[in-house]
């Protein structure tokens, strides 16, 4: 199919969903409404099991199941993306000779990097702690960890970035998180009979130590995403940077 | 002002299926790709919001019954975020071993299926 | 919040989606979509959701940029 085909089809097609897009969002309640039916429960069901941060309370509490489902994604693509990116014979010949890749920074971009490793790790730990009382979570808190351990890479030491992290170490952590996260549901179905159910008590309002095991499917889900993250760009920058030239490539 | 964040969300869908559409390079393809992706972000999150109505969090200074926005379209859109980033590295790891096996990314010349 | 701020962040979005899309060469479209994540991150605020706006500014100003540039060498083959 040529370009000029490509476009015209495109430019039906786009003017036939813009005109059902138009008549379905005229017919929906105004933007800002007062009227949200689901908002109303989940605030008095979240509220019911302690937890301040509602938007927690329906990831890992109301909705668990859905998030086992996108952690699963998750999970299942990062083994999509480490096996399409794993070198090739005449690549793996070239590993040994390009470990020296130290890029040439500044000084003072490089003190940057060295003191904002441990404030941007510290900070990812306290957004997956406190993911049930203040905005955030596994979800968020592991992918501020991985890009944390990142800023070592911005400082130009890419070697110490690859000595920190052990690949198969990381990949054991992933599955590590996943089947926390499994077996926590598991323990619910356990205790009282219903998959991913909330059975640790409950605790008072806005203390930490509160709203049930959401607290530990946030540490799950934290361990899962940020050994995953690290994993995928650990495969990411030994084809970018450790394995050089791709000799056949045309842009 | 009643429909308006819709349309933006509409107008982000078919501008990333518009930029899809006439890239030269499946990179550009990808990242079109994640500007549609960002069109629902924004469509659910204006599902859900609510005028004078604040951050579905209680703490010291929100007590647990005011009036706050949608929280469930925020617990789809947050998981939605990370899980799409992934799945966008997945492609972009794709597009590797496309360059790697045929020597080119663009989609015009990647025509053939070679067995 | 009031309805000027969105007014203007949901144009603004919608402009910097386009800029992207309408950007030819993927290396410029890595920083491109740094800034759309950031405006968006902004939209999400405004929308009073701020665990969603934490969400992607973590993902879409540092992990998909860095990896997009990733890609772009490695199939460039690491010609400067």
């Amino acid at each position: 199919m040529n370009r000029s085909t490509r476009y015209v089809l495109f430019f039906t097609g786009g003017a036939l969903i813009a005109v059902l897009y138009v008549w379905g969002v005229v017919g929906m309640p105004s933007f800002g409404s007062h009227d949200h039916p689901y908002r109303d429960r989940a605030v008095h069901a979240s509220v019911a099991h302690a937890t301040p941060n509602v938007v927690s309370s329906v990831n890992f509490d109301q909705r668990g199941f859905d998030t086992l489902g996108e952690e699963t994604i998750f999970f299942a693509s990062v083994v999509g993306a480490a096996a399409l990116l794993r070198p090739s014979k005449e690549e793996r010949e070239q590993h040994a000779a390009n470990r020296d890749n130290l890029l040439q920074v500044l000084a003072s971009t490089r003190l940057l990097g060295y003191v904002l490793l441990p404030l941007t790790l510290l900070v990812g730990f306290d957004v997956v702690a406190h993911g049930h009382l203040t905005p955030g979570g596994g979800f968020q808190g592991g992918v501020v960890l991985a890009t944390g351990l990142h800023v070592l890479y911005v400082a130009g030491r890419y070697d110490a970035l690859d000595r920190l992290r052990p690949v198969t170490v990381f990949e054991h952590g992933e599955v590590t998180g996943a089947l926390a996260f499994v077996g926590l549901g598991f323990a619910g179905l356990a205790v009282s009979g219903s998959f991913l159910a909330n059975v640790i008590p409950f605790g008072t309002f806005g203390s930490f130590l509160s709203a049930g095991t959401i607290d530990l499917f946030n540490f799950a889900v934290g361990i899962e995403i940020s050994c995953g993250v690290v994993v995928l760009l650990a495969h990411f920058f030994e084809q970018a940077i450790v394995l050089r030239g791709n000799p056949q490539a045309r842009s | 002002m009643s429909y308006y964040p819709y349309f933006v969300a509409g107008w982000l869908l078919l501008a990333g299926c518009f930029g899809i559409v006439r890239s030269r390079n499946l990179v550009h393809a990808v990242v079109s790709l994640a500007i549609a992706q960002a069109g629902t972000y924004v469509l659910l999150l204006s599902v859900g919001y609510q005028r004078k109505a604040t951050a579905p969090v209680f703490g010291s200074t929100t007590k647990p019954n005011t009036n706050v926005v949608d929280p469930v379209v925020q617990a789809l859109t947050l998981t939605d975020i990370v899980v799409s980033a992934t799945v966008t590295a997945l492609l972009l790891a794709l597009a590797i071993q496309i360059s790697k096996r045929h020597g080119t990314v663009d989609p015009d010349e990647l025509s053939a299926l070679e067995g | 919040m009031n309805d000027v701020v969105l007014i203007v962040l949901l144009t603004l979005v919608g402009a910097a989606g386009t800029a992207v899309v309408m950007t030819n060469s993927p290396e410029r479209q890595a920083v491109t979509l740094g800034m759309f994540g950031v405006l968006l991150s902004l939209l999400f605020l405004a929308l009073q959701a701020p665990d969603v706006a934490l969400s992607q500014l973590a993902v879409g100003t540092a992990f998909v940029p860095l990896m997009v540039m990733l890609t772009i060498r490695k199939i460039r083959g690491g010609r400067q």
